[in-house]
């Protein structure tokens, strides 16, 4: 099941043209994925995934090492803006090798489809991922109509 | 703040094998090195990876980090949108032999892996008295 979130992009043997596609459209940054208006450069500071079901939007964000506190989560129609901080702290008396961990403000903004319902929304930060769950709306299901 | 995973014993090595067997992509972890006089630090962001999903191991002065996701996906979920397009973790490190491998510690706290690697204590700096006279 967790494939369906990851991989559905990538079963083999799409998944090496995918990858190689995305990797072409890193070298020419003009092809690749359909960008939103909203996209942000690949490798932007939380990694974002969406999934979806007939019943619910799911939004991942993988932000580890954050305070819950300091999410700032809000959503405006179908439109999911998440916001924050996270400090990595420097040891003043070690001499750095790498320093490869995001430090700083983070901010993301996420459209989702048409349909949801926001004021519904939960929201659940475990093993450094947030995850936001936005329910849709009632399918508009074709009525019978009897004739008399 | 519990230990993790025990830097397991060189011969226990089913993981790497079973890493190595799958043909699948690896996220390398954004990660943090220093060192100060007493040991060097890392931090390594395995966001979705759960302490027991987690194992860290010295295999003949290589360290070696691996991390599986677990997240809760509902049945029949499409991806509408994906930066993360692989739910495992892998980075390795070779040590140096001042590097105290059997003496590691290991912390995950909300997807942050912390590792200190003490040194040898011959290798720590310390002050030499001068003698007056």
């Amino acid at each position: 099941m967790l494939q369906s979130l990851f991989s559905s992009f990538d079963s083999d043997p799409f998944g090496v043209a995918q990858r190689l596609e995305d990797e072409m459209a890193q070298l020419h940054s003009s092809w690749g994925w359909p960008a939103g208006i909203r996209s942000v450069r690949r490798g932007t500071f939380p990694p974002v995934n969406v999934g979806a079901t007939p019943e619910r939007v799911d939004v991942y964000l993988f932000a580890a090492g954050l305070d819950p506190k300091s999410i700032d989560l809000s959503i405006q129609q179908n439109v999911l803006t998440v916001s924050g901080n996270r400090q990595s702290p420097t040891n003043e008396e070690a001499s750095y090798y790498r320093r490869e961990r995001f430090d700083g403000d983070f901010r993301r903004v996420i459209a989702l489809p048409d349909d949801v319902d926001p004021d519904r929304t939960v929201a659940t930060y475990r093993d450094g991922v947030l995850r936001i769950t936005v329910p849709r709306r009632e399918a508009v299901r074709p009525r019978q109509i009897t004739v008399n | 703040m519990t230990p993790t995973q025990e830097v397991t014993n060189p011969d226990k090595t089913e993981t790497v094998q079973s890493s190595t067997r799958e043909q699948e992509f690896l996220l390398r972890p954004a990660t943090d090195i220093s060192e100060d006089a007493h040991g060097i630090t890392v931090l390594a962001d395995m966001p979705g990876v759960s302490k027991d999903r987690l194992n860290v191991q010295v295999d003949q002065n290589q360290l070696l980090i691996e991390g599986t996701m677990a997240i809760d996906v509902p049945t029949g979920m499409e991806a509408l949108y994906a930066d993360v397009r692989a739910t495992r973790y892998g980075a390795s490190f070779q040590l140096s032999p001042e590097l105290e491998t059997d003496r590691i510690e290991a912390n995950l706290v909300d997807g942050v892996l912390a590792l200190r690697i003490p040194k040898r204590a011959e290798f720590r700096p310390h002050r030499i008295e001068v003698q007056a006279g």
